[in-house]
C-alpha cells in the first residue's frame, strides 16, 4: 500500500457544515495558520483513511462561485485551481453541500467541474434532509454529475463512513502519480473560466434540471424555521430579542465569570506566596513572583470571561442567529455608512478586533471595508474587559439598581454601548471625507435554524482560548519580563525615600509623559501602564500590578491598591480612555496588514488617541467638577 | 376600486424591492444597469434566476428595508435597492 499523502480540499457554500465536516474528519489533528503573504485564515487537518492513508485535509473558505470576490474567494479559487503559492496541488476537492438546500452547491459543482480536478460530493446534514422528508437519489445524482456522491452527517458518530471509504476507493488511481510518475499524466483539464451572466444562467438551469430529476421534497420543509423567524425577525420582538440576547451576552460575562475568576485569582495568589516563602528575597524572587506570577496572573485571570464570550458568539453563529442579526442590523448600519455584512466582523470585534478586521474580508467593495476597519477598534474587544472589571470593580460599588440588574454590570453595558455608539458616529463623518459611492449590494444567505453541535461549539471555544493562552504565554510573558526589568532598574540610590519605581526606567518615562496626562487626571503609575499597555490592553491590567507591587505596595488586592491611590475622577477617565485609545499594537500591524500601508494604522492610531484624550479629559474635569 | 380589470388580460410585472410581505411570483428578468455586470452575476449566484419562484417573507424592522425573500428551497436577505433589479410576474400579489 502506498504511504503517499493525500491532499484534499473542502470547498463548499458559506453555512453549509463544511467546519463541522472539517471537525469530524480531523479531529484534534488541526492546524489554524495563514496562508502565506496574506491573512485569510488557513485551516489544515489531518486523518488517516480506514485503509491507511495519511490525509491532509484543507478547509477552504466558503463561496458561492469561483469568481472570488474578497480575498476569502480567491485562496478558495486558486487553491483549486492550484495557482496558490507554497500550497501544493490538491488531488481531490470534496464538495461540501447541504442536503436540504442542494441548489446553489450543483451550480458551483458544475463551475468547479470545469476545472478538471477530481471532486467528490459530500452530502451533508443528510439526517435533517431525510427527517424533513427530503428524498435525494444519490445514484442518480451521481450519474448526472459524473462525480461520486456520498451522504455525510458530520455531526454524528461515523457520520462520515462513506465518504472515507470512497476516498480509499480512489487510492488506486492515484496510485500511478503516487509511484512517482510525472503528474502530467493525471494533470486536469483546465477549462475554468469567470463565467459571465449567460454561463451562470445555463449553468443554474443544468443544476435545477438534475434537481428536478434525483430530489423530491414535501412541500414548506422547513417549517420549523419559518415558524422562528416570524418571531426573530419580528420587527418589534426580533429587535427586542436581539438587545436581550446581547444583554444576556455581557451581563454572563460579567456576572458568571466570577466564581470562576476568583478561583484562577486565588490559584496564582498562593502560587505567589509559595514563592515567597521558598525562595530567598532578591532578583530572583521579584521576577518571578511580581514579574511573572503576578503579571501574567493578572491576564490569565480573565480566561473565564473570554471562553464565555466566544460561547455566545460561536453558539449564535452556529445556531444560525448571525445572520438574522445581520438582516435586523443593516438598515441602522448602512446609515452610518456601514455595510449590514459589517455587523458579523464588528461583532466579533467584541471579542477582539483582529478577527474582526480580518472578518471584513468579506465585504468586496473596498471603501466600505476600510470604513470597517477603522471602526472595529472601537468595539469593546476581550482585552478591554480586564481593564474594565479592575477599574469597576475599584470605583463602582456594587449592588442591584431597579432591584434585578447588577450595578456593576450595567456600568459595563454602558461602556460596551459607548463603544458601539462611537463606532457608528465614527464611520457616519468618515462617510463624510469618503466620496459617497453607490454602497455595496447587501446579499446574504439565511440559512436555517439548527441545534448546535456541542463538539463543533466546543471546538471554537477551545480554539479561541488556546490563542488567548498563546497570547499569555509569549507576548504578554515578554512584555510582563520587560516591564519588570523597566521597572526594577535601575535600583533606588542609598537612603532612597520614594519607592524603588520611582527611580527606575519606566518611572523615568512615567514621569516624563506624567505632565501631559495630568489633564485627563493621569499619574505616572497609569503613565507606565499604558505604554507598557500598547503591547495588549489587558498588560496595562499585568502593569499596574507590577508597578504598584513593586512599588511596595503589597497590602490588598490591586483593586483595593487603586480604590485607595486614585481618585474617582481619574478611575472614570481611565474607563473613558480606554473606549476609545489604540493602546493594541497588534491590531495596528493587523490594519497594516490588511490595507498595506502605513497610512491607515497612522490615521487610526492618530483619531483613537485625539478621542480618548478628549473623552478622558471630559470625563475627570466634569467629575471633577461635580465633586469626585 | 376596479383597477384590476385592466390588467386581467396581461400578468402584472413588479420588481422585488416594491413588493411586501406575502407577495410572491416568477422571476422574470433580472435588469440591472450596464454599468452593473457584477451585480447581475452576483444575484444569479445566489438564486435569482429567471424562473425561480419567490416570496417576500419579511421586512427590516427600519423602513422595512432590508427585505427577506425566499427563493425556491432557500431564504436570501438582500435591500430593496438590489432587489429592484429583480423582476417578478405575480401569482398572488394583493392590491
Amino acid at each position: 500500500m502506498t504511504s503517499t499523502t493525500l491532499h484534499l480540499g473542502l470547498v463548499g457554500n458559506p453555512n453549509c457544515g463544511k467546519t463541522a465536516l472539517f471537525n469530524a474528519l480531523t479531529g484534534s489533528r488541526q492546524k489554524v495558520a495563514n496562508y502565506a503573504g496574506v491573512t485569510v485564515e488557513r485551516k489544515e487537518g489531518k486523518f488517516v483513511t480506514p485503509a491507511g492513508r495519511e490525509a491532509v485535509l484543507l478547509d477552504l473558505p466558503g463561496t458561492y462561485s469561483l469568481r472570488a470576490r474578497s480575498p476569502d474567494e480567491q485562496i478558495t479559487r486558486d487553491a483549486v485551481l492550484g495557482t496558490l503559492e507554497n500550497e501544493c496541488t490538491l488531488d481531490a476537492i470534496v464538495c461540501v453541500a447541504d442536503a436540504t438546500n442542494l441548489r446553489l452547491m450543483l451550480r458551483l459543482v458544475l463551475e468547479l467541474k470545469q476545472t478538471g480536478r477530481k471532486l467528490i460530493l459530500a452530502l451533508n446534514m443528510y439526517d435533517i434532509a431525510k427527517h424533513r422528508g427530503i428524498d435525494i437519489d444519490i445514484d442518480k445524482l451521481s450519474g448526472e454529475l459524473g462525480i461520486p456522491v456520498v451522504p455525510s452527517v458530520a455531526v454524528r458518530r461515523n457520520g462520515t463512513d462513506a465518504l472515507l471509504t470512497l476516498l480509499d476507493k480512489m487510492q488506486p488511481d492515484e496510485a500511478d502519480a503516487a509511484a512517482g510518475a510525472p503528474l502530467n499524466t493525471s494533470a486536469p483539464v483546465n477549462t475554468w473560466a469567470a463565467p459571465d451572466a449567460k454561463t451562470v444562467r445555463e449553468m443554474h438551469r443544468t443544476a435545477d434540471l438534475i434537481l428536478k430529476d434525483c430530489v423530491t421534497r414535501p412541500e414548506d420543509s422547513d417549517e420549523w424555521t419559518a415558524c422562528v423567524d416570524r418571531v426573530l425577525l419580528h420587527p418589534v420582538y426580533g429587535i427586542a430579542i436581539l438587545l436581550g440576547v446581547l444583554f444576556l451576552m455581557f451581563q454572563a460575562v460579567f456576572s458568571w465569570a466570577t466564581p470562576l475568576m476568583d478561583m484562577i485569582g486565588a490559584g496564582f495568589g498562593w502560587l505567589s506566596a509559595l514563592v515567597q516563602t521558598t525562595l530567598p528575597d532578591g532578583m530572583l524572587r521579584s521576577l518571578i513572583s511580581d514579574g511573572i506570577i503576578s503579571g501574567v496572573g493578572s491576564v490569565l485571570v480573565f480566561l473565564p470571561q473570554i471562553v464565555i464570550l466566544f460561547l455566545f458568539i460561536i453558539l449564535l453563529e452556529d445556531v444560525g442567529y448571525m445572520a438574522r442579526a445581520a438582516f435586523l442590523m443593516d438598515k441602522l448600519m448602512g446609515r452610518a455608512g456601514l455595510h449590514g455584512r459589517a455587523f458579523i466582523p464588528l461583532l466579533s470585534s467584541f471579542a477582539c478586533a483582529i478577527p474582526g478586521i480580518m472578518g471584513t474580508r468579506v465585504i468586496n467593495s473596498w471603501r466600505d471595508r476600510l470604513v470597517t476597519i477603522l471602526v472595529s477598534p472601537l468595539m469593546t474587544c476581550s482585552a478591554r474587559i480586564p481593564v474594565y472589571t479592575l477599574i469597576i470593580a475599584a470605583f463602582i460599588p456594587r449592588g442591584a439598581v431597579f432591584g434585578v440588574v447588577d450595578r456593576q454590570g450595567l456600568v459595563m453595558f454602558g461602556l460596551y454601548a459607548a463603544g458601539i455608539v462611537s463606532a457608528l458616529s465614527v464611520a457616519m463623518v468618515m462617510r463624510l471625507f469618503f466620496h459617497r459611492h453607490a454602497s455595496e449590494p447587501f446579499i446574504m444567505e439565511l440559512p436555517d435554524y439548527k441545534l448546535p453541535s456541542v463538539k463543533n461549539v466546543a471546538w471554537g471555544v477551545f480554539e479561541r482560548a488556546r490563542i488567548f493562552l498563546r497570547r499569555a504565554g509569549t507576548i504578554i510573558l515578554t512584555m510582563m519580563i520587560v516591564i519588570w526589568f523597566l521597572s526594577s532598574f535601575p535600583g533606588p540610590p542609598p537612603g532612597a525615600t520614594e519607592p524603588a519605581i520611582h527611580y527606575s526606567l519606566a518611572g523615568m518615562i512615567g514621569h516624563a509623559v506624567e505632565p501631559i496626562l495630568k489633564p485627563i487626571g493621569f499619574n505616572w503609575q497609569i503613565a507606565v501602564a499604558l505604554i507598557t499597555g500598547m503591547a495588549a490592553r489587558e498588560v496595562a491590567v499585568a502593569a499596574l500590578g507590577t508597578v504598584y507591587a513593586v512599588g511596595g505596595e503589597s497590602g490588598g488586592s490591586l483593586t483595593q491598591i487603586l480604590s485607595t491611590h486614585w481618585s474617582l475622577a481619574s478611575g472614570l477617565a481611565f474607563l473613558a480612555w480606554y473606549v476609545f485609545a489604540p493602546q493594541c499594537a497588534s491590531t495596528l500591524a493587523v490594519v497594516k496588514r490588511e490595507t498595506n500601508s502605513w497610512r491607515w494604522p497612522a490615521v487610526m492610531f492618530v483619531y483613537m488617541l485625539v478621542m480618548a484624550y478628549i473623552a478622558a479629559m471630559i470625563v475627570y474635569q466634569a467629575t471633577v467638577f461635580l465633586g469626585g | 376600486m376596479t383597477l384590476e380589470t385592466a390588467d386581467q388580460p396581461t400578468v402584472p410585472h413588479w420588481p422585488l424591492g416594491e413588493g411586501r410581505v406575502g407577495d410572491a411570483g416568477i422571476v422574470t428578468d433580472i435588469v440591472t444597469a450596464d454599468d452593473q455586470p457584477e451585480l447581475e452575476r452576483l444575484l444569479l449566484e445566489m438564486g435569482f434566476v429567471e424562473g425561480a419562484r419567490v416570496e417576500l417573507i419579511h421586512e427590516g424592522p427600519m423602513g422595512r428595508d432590508p427585505i427577506a425573500v425566499k427563493v425556491d428551497d432557500m431564504r436570501v436577505a438582500l435591500r430593496r435597492r438590489e432587489a429592484g433589479c429583480i423582476m417578478v410576474a405575480s401569482d398572488s400579489r394583493p392590491s
